[in-house]
C-alpha cells in the first residue's frame, strides 16, 4: 500500500517534512513518493499527512486504485462543472 | 544602473518643497518615536518613504498550511501580479545571493520581505535559514515577514531571535461564521480541519500571536482582504479590535477576483470592491487607527519601488554572473539613503509650517491623478504608468487617497484576449478624476481623456506632487470651477474616489 503524487502537484512542498517515513523527496518535474517507504501513515497518524495538506484536488492518488485522495470540489469548494465553465470561457476567448 | 533618487535634488528649492504639503494625512504623525524610527524608511509602512524607498520579496516559502477563497496555487500566469503568485522558487542560499545582488544595484532597498508564495512560517526552516544568514551577512536590511497567523504563535520566540521588527498578519475575520466563508480549511495537529471549527482554530491563533508580538514590541501591521457581503461591514470591528491589541497599522485591500485565477471567489462570481466602497471602508476604519492606502499587493517575488516590478533583472541565472562586494555596496547604500532621509526630514518640517487654510471660503474638494515613478514628484509620461496615485485636493490641504492599477492585475493587455484596448482601461481606472498630472502625454490619449472628462496636464513635470497638486487646485478655483457647493455634493465627491 502506497499513495502517489501525479503531474498536478504544483511542488509546494508543504508535504515534504510531515511524511513519517521519509517517503516523500523532490523529483524533476513534481515531488515524488518512494512506494517502498510509504505507509499511509498507518500507526503514525490518523491521516496520511501528504494527502490531508495538499492544497491541490487530485494530485495525490491511492497507489492502486488511482483513485484521488482529495477528489475535484473537496478542498477548494468549488462545484466541479463551475471549474469547467471557467476553463470552456478562457479558452473560447 | 539608474539612481532615480539622486536626480531630484533640483526639486528641493521649488515651491514649498515639500512631499507632504499641507498634508492631511500623514500617516506617522500620530506614532510614538521609537515606531517612526523603525518605519520611517519602510516603503510598506510610510505613505511618503514609498517614493523613495524600495522593497523586495524572495520566494522561499512554498508551503501553505491553510486554504483561502481567494488564493489558487495552481496557476502562475507571468502576466499576473497577485499574492501568493512567483515565477522561481529560491533556496535559502539562493535567496540571500540574490537580495544581496538588489541591495547592491538598488540602494534604495531597504526591506527584505518574505511573504510566500505560501506561508512564511509553514515553511520555518527556509524562511528562518534566509533570516539568518541575511542579518549576519546584510545587517544594513530590514527583514519583515507576513503571515495568516496559524503558525505564528509557536513561531514569536524565532522572529524574536533574527531580529525581525515588523510582522505582518493578514486578519480578514474574528468570527469563526463568517472565517468559514474564506478559509474552507485549516491543517492543524497533523489533521486538515475544514469549516467554522477550522476558522475558529485560525482566528484564536491570529489573535494569540498578535497580542504575543505586541507584548514584545514587534512592530505588526493587520492586513484585510475587503470582501463585499462577506466581511465588508465586520471589517471595521477588526480594525478597532487589532488597534486595541497593539497592531500599529491596519491595511484594507481589495478582494482581487477573476475567473481566470481559478480561486474560489475568482470562479463563483463574488466581486471585488469598488475604489469608492473601498475608500469608504478605509475612511470609517480611519477614525480608530492609521490606516494603509498605499499597498500594491505585491507579488510574492516582487522587486523595486512599490508598484514597480524589477524582478526580470535579478532572475537566478542573471545573479550567478553578477559580482558583489557587498561591504563597498553597503557604504554607497548608507550615503544614498541618508540622501534620502534628510530630503524626507526636509518635507515632513515644511509640511508641518504650513498654515492648513489659506482659502476665503468653501470649495468642493477634487480628485486628481498624478504619474510618478518615484522620488515625490510628478516624472511619468502618461504612456508609460502602470499605474496612478490618486489624491483629494480641499481647503484642508492635499491627501493622498489611494492607487489606481492601469492593467487590473493583468500586464497581458490585448495578447490575453480582451477586447478592451490599455487606453480604454486606463482611462476608465481613472473614474471620479477631474485631473491627470503625469510629465508628458501623447496626442490621442488627451483628446480621449478630454471626451471622458479628465483634463490632462503636462505642466508640473519633475515637480513635488502636493505642491502641483495644490498649484492646479487653485487655479480650478481662479477660474470658478469649483464654486456653488452645497454639502451634499461635497459628500458625493468625497465618497466618489
Amino acid at each position: 500500500m502506497s499513495l502517489e503524487i501525479v503531474d498536478s502537484c504544483v511542488s509546494c512542498h508543504a508535504c515534504l517534512p510531515l511524511c513519517p517515513s521519509g517517503a516523500i523527496s523532490v523529483g524533476d518535474k513534481h515531488l515524488m513518493i518512494n512506494k517502498k517507504k510509504c505507509t499511509e501513515c498507518e500507526g503514525d497518524y490518523a491521516d496520511s499527512q501528504c494527502a490531508a495538506i495538499c492544497p491541490i484536488e487530485g494530485a495525490i492518488v491511492d497507489g492502486v486504485t488511482g483513485m484521488a485522495c482529495n477528489p475535484p470540489g473537496s478542498l477548494t469548494g468549488i462545484p466541479p462543472h463551475k471549474i469547467e465553465e471557467a476553463m470552456q470561457e478562457m479558452q473560447a476567448r | 544602473m539608474e539612481l532615480s533618487v539622486l536626480g531630484q535634488e533640483e526639486s528641493i528649492d521649488k515651491g514649498c518643497s515639500s512631499g507632504s504639503c499641507g498634508s492631511t494625512d500623514d500617516q506617522l504623525s500620530h506614532l510614538s518615536d521609537e515606531i517612526r524610527e523603525k518605519v520611517h524608511n519602510h516603503p510598506c509602512y510610510s505613505e511618503d518613504a514609498h517614493h523613495y524607498f524600495a522593497r523586495m520579496h524572495v520566494a522561499v516559502a512554498p508551503a501553505c498550511n491553510i486554504q483561502c477563497h481567494y488564493c489558487n496555487r495552481k496557476y502562475d500566469c507571468s502576466n499576473e501580479s497577485r499574492p501568493g503568485v512567483v515565477s522561481e522558487l529560491l533556496t535559502p542560499d539562493q535567496a540571500v545571493k540574490k537580495t544581496m545582488a538588489v541591495a547592491a544595484n538598488i540602494p534604495q532597498m531597504t526591506v527584505l520581505g518574505i511573504a510566500g508564495p505560501g506561508d512564511p512560517l509553514a515553511n520555518p526552516e527556509r524562511t528562518f535559514e534566509t533570516f539568518r544568514q541575511l542579518s549576519e551577512k546584510a545587517p544594513d536590511i530590514k527583514l519583515c515577514v507576513s503571515t495568516n497567523g496559524l503558525a505564528l504563535p509557536e513561531s514569536v520566540e524565532e522572529l524574536a531571535k533574527h531580529n525581525i521588527d515588523h510582522v505582518t498578519i493578514t486578519i480578514n475575520t474574528l468570527d469563526p461564521e463568517v472565517g468559514a466563508k474564506i478559509y474552507p480549511w485549516v491543517f492543524w495537529n497533523n489533521r486538515r480541519i475544514k469549516g467554522v471549527k477550522g476558522a475558529k482554530i485560525l482566528i484564536e491563533q491570529q489573535q494569540k500571536g498578535l497580542e504575543m508580538l505586541a507584548s514584545r514590541g514587534i512592530l505588526v501591521k493587520v492586513n484585510s482582504v475587503m470582501i463585499p457581503g462577506v466581511n465588508d461591514e465586520h471589517l471595521k470591528e477588526v480594525s478597532r479590535v487589532v488597534k486595541a491589541k497593539g497592531a500599529f497599522l491596519h491595511n484594507v485591500m481589495p478582494l482581487i477576483a477573476e475567473a481566470e485565477h481559478g480561486t474560489f471567489f475568482g470562479v463563483m462570481g463574488q466581486r471585488g470592491p469598488s475604489s469608492k466602497e473601498l475608500q469608504a471602508l478605509q475612511d470609517a476604519c480611519a477614525g480608530d487607527m492609521n490606516m494603509m492606502r498605499h499597498c500594491r499587493q505585491c507579488r510574492a517575488d516582487a522587486v523595486g519601488l512599490l508598484g514597480e516590478d524589477r524582478g526580470d533583472e535579478f532572475t537566478m541565472d542573471k545573479i550567478e554572473e553578477m559580482e558583489i562586494d557587498y561591504g563597498a555596496a553597503m557604504e554607497k547604500r548608507k550615503v544614498i539613503h541618508q540622501a534620502i532621509a534628510e530630503e524626507l526630514s526636509v518635507k515632513r518640517n515644511d509640511s508641518s509650517d504650513e498654515p492648513t487654510s489659506i482659502f476665503d471660503k468653501a470649495y468642493r474638494p477634487v480628485l486628481m491623478a498624478v504619474a510618478t515613478s518615484g522620488g515625490g514628484v510628478i516624472n511619468q509620461h502618461f504612456g508609460h504608468a502602470k499605474e496612478f496615485l490618486v489624491y483629494e485636493a480641499s481647503t484642508d490641504g492635499v491627501r493622498f487617497i489611494g492607487h489606481r492599477k492601469t492593467d487590473l492585475y493583468c500586464g497581458g493587455g490585448d495578447t490575453c484576449g480582451d477586447g478592451d484596448s490599455v487606453l480604454d482601461q486606463t482611462i476608465r481606472s481613472l473614474e471620479g478624476c477631474e485631473t491627470v498630472l503625469c510629465s508628458k502625454i501623447g496626442y490621442e490619449p488627451w483628446e480621449m481623456l478630454e471626451d471622458a472628462g479628465i483634463l490632462p496636464n503636462g505642466e508640473h513635470a519633475m515637480e513635488p506632487i502636493e505642491d502641483a497638486i495644490m498649484e492646479v487646485y487653485k487655479e480650478m478655483i481662479a477660474e470658478g470651477k469649483l464654486e456653488e457647493t452645497s454639502e451634499l455634493e461635497t459628500e458625493e465627491v468625497r465618497a466618489s474616489a
